[in-house]
């Protein structure tokens, strides 16, 4: 069953398992297409078990082979659906660890969230890259707040409990909190 | 409504006449360096040369015509600084002189608002390809917001390096497509998205080293393949973002057929439309300018004489659209 599709790839759901293929284009050569489409659907599952080894829940690999990953199926709410203040602070806390280790997720949106118990799983990296940078931080977090003043009331509380979990888990949090607070008076849309 | 516009933000200086409708006269003088690149003083110096002449044979059009100016719309930016001062010098004095409104146009946005009135698109992403700029662009909420762009130089200056180091003169994007026809092979080389941004440079680089050890028909083709293969990846992620059914191609660079023919295809492919404008509204042009001017006083947009300095660094997402939604 399909589940998910987007510029880049289809996912599907089938006996508990998610399969993300990443699509042909029949734009670019077939060389560079397939060379590409492999290189990140191995960087795409390398850094998601990395993350995970960084204290950040995401869907334990099943499979990586040739431009598609098999994961496991994480049965839960989507976070866009029941955010609170406390649940933004875990967030915060999240993603706190995962720029400690170097990533940068690329595409922090609340629907690429999902709550299952008491944890919150970050899913779909293929956005994602290393980066130490305060400014890639920055434009990491600038986008998870666009989401929340986008889709979300009481984004104000939000956006506050995020920056308390950040600060929490984050040593360099001040200043990627402030370099934010830049990029959004850029006024660059991403 | 009438409208005179004035361009001239880097190597062509050229002034049109428009109305609601058509582009009713255009003329222009093309600058073209005697070696190397644009510099910008020299062409300055051209703008200024003939500037009389392409000024005074649209007014003598016009006069001709019995047709009677209503505004005067000029690049403000982005451009290099010495040409918008002399093509804003310019406008200054017809605006004064004659008597009617003056309204300082946004170069990026005006490549976009020919390219929608040309080619029928509503309401596109839009990627803008020329020179001096590589930007991804849709309308959200009031302003042309720039989605994706470059980090560092252009594509159209990126092929141009490239062009110069291998002794094909400049400009070279026309002589590395027609190239790029006779290649047998793809070389590898450096492909740099990032997020929705690209970076051009390295690519520059890497294409002139490989042209010492490859065939030049061969590594103007890989550069091609892989600079273009960036650019529509960029623009698939906007349209997708944005939600945008329409795509539109502007700027110089779109003049190259393989670049139209990928996006087609992209476009194809999520069930979305295309637009191209005519060739000749594709690199800079007077045109571009007097319709946006036309548009932005129709909606009640202008600008006194305190407020038309020049903006080398303009920024499409700097201007608050107020006569299209999207």
């Amino acid at each position: 069953m399909e589940i998910g599709r987007g510029a880049e790839a289809v996912i599907t759901l089938e006996d508990g398992v998610v399969r993300k293929w990443r699509l042909p284009k029949s734009y670019r050569l077939p060389a560079l297409d397939e060379h590409l489409r492999r290189e990140r659907t191995v960087r795409e599952a390398k850094i998601m078990s990395e993350a995970r080894r960084c204290g950040v829940p995401t869907p334990i690999l099943r499979d990586v082979s040739g431009f598609e990953i098999a994961m496991e199926y994480v049965d839960g709410w989507t976070l866009k659906d029941v955010i609170t203040p406390a649940l933004s602070e875990l967030v915060g806390e999240m993603i706190g660890r995962l720029h400690g280790c170097g990533i940068v997720h690329g595409d922090l949106t609340t629907s690429n969230m999902i709550l299952k118990g008491d944890r919150i799983y970050l899913i779909d990296f293929g956005l994602s890259f290393y980066d130490r940078f305060v400014e890639a931080q920055g434009v990491d977090i600038h986008v998870y707040f666009q989401t929340l003043q986008s889709t979300h009331d009481q984004s104000e509380e939000l956006i506050d409990a995020f920056s308390k979990g950040y600060r929490r888990s984050y040593p360099a949090a001040e200043a990627v909190l402030k370099r934010v607070k830049e990029i959004k008076a850029r006024g660059r849309y991403l | 409504m009438i409208i005179f516009g004035l361009e001239g933000t880097a190597w062509n200086l050229s002034a049109a006449l428009v109305d609601e409708k058509n582009v009713l006269f255009e003329k222009m003088a093309t600058y073209v360096p005697a070696k190397g690149g644009i510099h910008p003083r020299e062409a300055s110096q051209h703008h200024a040369e003939h500037m009389a002449r392409v000024v005074g044979e649209v007014l003598q059009e016009a006069k001709d015509k019995g047709l009677k100016t209503d505004g005067i719309a000029f690049s403000q930016g982005p451009g290099l600084g010495p040409c918008l001062r002399t093509v804003a010098t310019a406008a200054r004095v017809l605006s004064r002189k004659m008597n009617v409104p003056l309204v300082g146009v946004n170069h990026c946005v005006a490549h976009i608002e020919v390219g929608k009135w040309r080619s029928g698109a509503t309401d596109p992403a839009v990627i803008y390809v020329s020179g001096a700029n590589s930007q991804v662009l849709a309308l959200r909420r009031g302003r042309y917001r720039i989605f994706g762009e470059t980090l560092d130089i252009s594509i159209g200056n990126a092929i141009d390096k490239f062009a110069r180091s291998v002794g094909l003169g400049h400009p070279g994007g026309p002589k590395v497509e027609a190239l790029a026809k006779e290649a047998k092979d793809y070389i590898s080389m450096p492909y740099t998205v990032k997020g929705m941004d690209l970076s051009f440079s390295g690519l520059s680089t890497a294409a002139t080293e490989a042209a010492k050890r490859y065939p030049l028909p061969d590594v103007c083709y890989s550069l091609q393949e892989t600079a273009f293969a960036m650019l529509v990846e960029v623009t698939e992620r906007a349209m997708a973002h944005a939600e945008k059914k329409e795509c539109l191609l502007v700027g110089g660079v779109g003049a190259n057929k393989r670049l139209g023919d990928m996006l087609t295809s992209m476009c194809q492919e999520r069930g979305a439309q295309f637009f191209l404008p005519e060739r000749k509204y594709m690199g800079d042009n007077g045109s571009m300018i007097a319709y946006t001017g036309l548009i932005m006083l129709k909606s009640g947009v202008s600008t006194p004489i305190a407020e038309s300095k020049v903006n080398p660094g303009y920024r499409p997402d700097e201007v608050d659209v107020t006569w299209a939604e999207g």
